[in-house]
């Protein structure tokens, strides 16, 4: 990586000394994104797809041309990305709409480790259908056990919905083979990109998935703004569940006529400055190269467990296998709340997340009721900012020792 | 560097707690979290025929700032009444902390007051 990569981040100009280590949360945003978002409300900031004036059709262009950038990027086609508010945003309307179709009987399976926009939304559905909610267990190393999965997505499996990498323990799906074992049984596929989409090539065709959702903000992006990836033909028989204007072809007091997808699952004026933001995000990471972010991450991740294994006290949750952390380290210090440790790190401009991170029937699962203290890399993390995680956890350690 | 929340005093209730204990009678129980942090505690009173607590305990586990704050408010309300209890204020409570708290910990070093205040109007 760049010695120079932080030069791309404003906010390293107005804390430089700040060691950010909560990217999986939200990655800090380059100076491109902020420009072309700043461009778009200074020069050209006005509604799309109706105005019949120049900066309107300035404004339709760009909106237009992030929706093909984030297609190239996950190798769909535009028609296949629908703009939203997140993955959250995302996820709910997938349950929402396809809950609509199922009945007791029926399961959705799921896993231990989802994010609660991945496990909440289905809880509604169960509630109102009487639909089975299974949860794909995982093993002593924390990964999914793909034995349990094979058990438990049956013949009455309609929807196999999954996070490609866990926020908390950095570990990866076997998305591949599940896919496969949902396809057997004819259930519908999701998979939750949110976490994976920095941290990998994303390819929806090598993946063969029916929907995949992930939000710009953890990806160098904007917040406010998420990306629902479906088949054409998947998006096609998905019914609306947000209704408005600019989604409809004709409309009667009686009735309306859908538009094509994706414009009608994106009904009244969508995040504009967000979606081009997002693809001014994906262009800057393309530049850089994921690739070489990837690279720098795993170095990174490997130095930090490293220096972490010469802290006796301190036990990462997740993977005994450094490659295997995806830019998430997770750890646990006996008789320290993970806040307190966030609060000493940050005395020391260190940036973690520290608690349940969104997962708690995991945390509960792992008897970790106070959850972990979580330290997630990006592209801009150094060795120096480790030695600064380093001296902030032995200082935590000298405290309450 | 700002060690001040991390005072010996905070750091020295977190590892030795007062009040920290079940009773085996109470008035009144309260369970109550912070789903923030993951801190939870459970609350027991014990009242006297005069109405002032005669013991009071806690449990559950948090933070260091939380279960500091919990052995403060429970050592400060021996011998209260109920009414005397609901004068204490949000200004009283970190007073008696005496650090500076962020908004973020503001639901821990509250927890403990909040948790009795609102038994207190269940009563």
């Amino acid at each position: 990586m760049d010695k120079n990569i932080k030069q791309h981040f404003p906010i390293f100009h107005h804390s430089p000394d700040l060691a950010y280590f909560d990217s999986a949360a939200s990655a800090l945003k380059p100076q491109v994104v902020i420009k072309k978002m700043r461009e778009y409300y200074e020069e050209y900031g006005v509604n799309i797809h109706r105005g019949l004036y120049t900066a309107s059709d300035r404004a339709t262009t760009e909106y237009e041309n992030a929706r093909n950038i984030v297609a190239q990027f996950i190798n769909a086609t535009p028609e296949e990305i629908v703009f939203t508010y997140g993955t959250t945003h995302g996820l709910n309307m997938l349950a929402t709409s396809l809950g609509q179709s199922l009945k007791s009987g029926d399961n959705i399976v799921l896993t231990a480790w989802e994010h609660h926009a991945n496990l909440i939304p289905w809880q509604q559905v169960a509630k109102k259908t009487g639909v089975e909610l299974r949860f794909i267990d995982i093993d002593e190393d924390f990964q999914l056990d793909l034995e349990d999965a094979k058990r438990k997505i049956d013949s009455n499996t309609k929807i196999v919905s999954f996070a490609h990498v866990s926020n908390t323990l950095g570990s990866k799906a076997p998305a591949k083979d599940l896919i496969a074992l949902a396809k057997q049984v004819g259930a519908i596929t999701i998979i939750d990109a949110a976490q994976s989409i920095v941290h990998m090539n994303t390819d929806v065709k090598t993946l063969d998935v029916d929907f995949l959702v992930f939000s710009g903000h953890k990806l160098y992006g904007p917040t406010g703004i998420g990306v629902l990836y479906g088949k054409k033909e998947k998006l096609e028989a998905l019914s609306p569940v947000v209704f408005g204007g600019d989604m409809v072809n004709d409309v009667s007091y009686e009735d309306a006529e859908w538009n094509e997808v994706p414009h009608r699952f994106e009904p009244g004026t969508p995040n504009i400055a967000g979606a081009i933001g997002l693809g001014a995000a994906i262009a800057f990471v393309q530049e850089i190269g994921l690739e070489n972010i990837i690279a720098h991450e795993n170095e990174l991740t490997n130095y930090l467990i490293k220096q972490l294994s010469t802290l006796p006290e301190v036990k990462i949750i997740g993977s005994s296998d450094v490659t295997k952390h995806n830019g998430i380290v997770s750890i646990h210090i006996p008789g320290i709340h993970p806040h307190d440790i966030a609060e000493i790190c940050n005395q020391h401009n260190v940036a973690i997340r520290a608690g349940h991170h969104c997962t708690l029937p995991l945390m509960k699962k792992l008897g970790l009721n106070g959850g972990t203290a979580r330290f997630s890399v990006g592209m801009y993390n150094d060795e120096k900012d480790i030695d600064t995680v380093l001296r902030a956890l032995k200082k935590t350690l000298d405290l309450f020792r | 560097m700002d060690e001040q929340l991390y005072k010996e005093m905070i750091l020295d209730l977190y590892k030795h707690p007062l009040n920290h204990k079940q009773l085996d009678t109470f008035s009144i129980e309260k369970k109550a979290v912070n789903p923030s942090c993951g801190d939870n505690v459970t609350l027991q009173v014990l009242f006297d025929t005069e109405g002032r607590v005669v013991d009071i305990g806690h449990q559950g586990e948090g933070c260091a700032i939380s279960q500091a704050s919990l052995s403060l408010i429970t050592d400060k309300v021996k011998g209260m009444t109920k009414e005397e209890i609901c004068a204490i204020t949000e200004e009283n409570m970190l007073a008696m902390l005496g650090i500076p708290i962020s908004h973020a910990r503001m639901k821990c070093a509250l927890l403990g007051w909040n948790t009795l205040k609102s038994m207190m109007n269940e009563l």
